[in-house]
């Protein structure tokens, strides 16, 4: 089994807010990042698959499909974006980096040929990211 | 659904690598440099990697206040800007980053109960790093 990373990165805005929460509830549990005008970050992202090397090609993914899929599935959705207000999943929910993470996986799942997903890790800030294998 | 989070922390510190059980010739073949008597520094990177359900009412595996209060009052308090051999962990343990990376990990196995901790990563200089998991495999 080999494992290869791919990294792009994307910049958006976002702002945590639960709508069941008050606007005290809101604010004590979420701080600044509550912040209706919401505010942003460079993320960077990590697709890591995994799989059997290709006797013939040598290689466990085709890179030119993976880049592909990331850019159709994830980057034109999300790159430059306000993810609250133009990005589906976070319509209904907070866009954190633990369900943007899920969100990427649930995105490209499906999509890969040949190989299969590993982990996503999600950057949040140098200094902040979140990995998810895919568990329940 | 379960992730994993990962905080990084920075800390500086002195420290010297000695053993007390060693003749001199053996902890400076043992230690080279480190075995300087004045000791010498690193600005320490700490990676905290902790695991859980994500709250589906905060889309959070844990509050990273609850976190950062928990690895600031326990963790970087004691030893930023410190000495490491003149704490009293490493009175007979010698205050080598894996030694560290032990000691931080089950400081805060004991006080971090807001979600499981996975591993603690210290990168001693750009070069090195060291990881614990507490006995158990790192996820990679």
């Amino acid at each position: 089994m080999v494992y290869l990373t791919r990294k792009a990165e994307f910049s958006a805005s976002h702002y945590y807010h639960n709508p069941d929460f008050t606007p005290e509830e809101n604010l004590r549990i979420f701080g600044k990042c509550n912040n209706p005008h919401g505010h942003g970050h460079n993320y960077t992202l990590e697709v890591t698959v995994k799989g059997e090397v290709d006797p013939r090609s040598g290689f466990v993914v085709d890179l030119k499909q993976l880049k592909e899929v990331m850019h159709h599935e994830v980057l034109d959705a999300m790159d430059h974006r306000f993810l609250n207000k133009e990005v589906p999943e976070f319509f209904t929910k907070i866009p954190t980096t633990e369900n943007l993470a899920i969100a990427v996986w649930q995105r490209l799942e499906t999509k890969l040929q040949k190989a299969r997903l590993h982990r996503i890790r999600v950057y949040e800030t140098p200094d902040l990211f979140v990995d998810f294998y895919g568990e329940e | 659904m379960k992730a994993h989070l990962t905080r990084r922390y920075r800390f500086s510190a002195s420290h010297r690598l000695h053993s007390a059980e060693m003749s001199a010739e053996e902890n400076k073949t043992t230690y080279g440099k480190c075995n300087n008597p004045h000791g010498h520094g690193h600005n320490y990177t700490l990676e905290v990697t902790i695991s859980g359900s994500v709250d589906q009412s905060t889309g959070m595996v844990c509050n990273l206040v609850d976190l950062d209060a928990v690895v600031e009052g326990e963790v970087l308090s004691r030893y930023d800007v410190q000495n490491l051999n003149t704490l009293q962990e490493f009175a007979q343990l010698v205050p080598t980053t894996e030694n560290l990376s032990i000691e931080i990990f089950e400081i805060l196995q004991r006080n971090f109960p807001h979600a499981h901790l996975e591993r603690v990563r210290l990168e001693e200089t750009m070069m090195n790093s060291f990881e614990y998991a507490g006995g158990n495999e790192p996820r990679r």
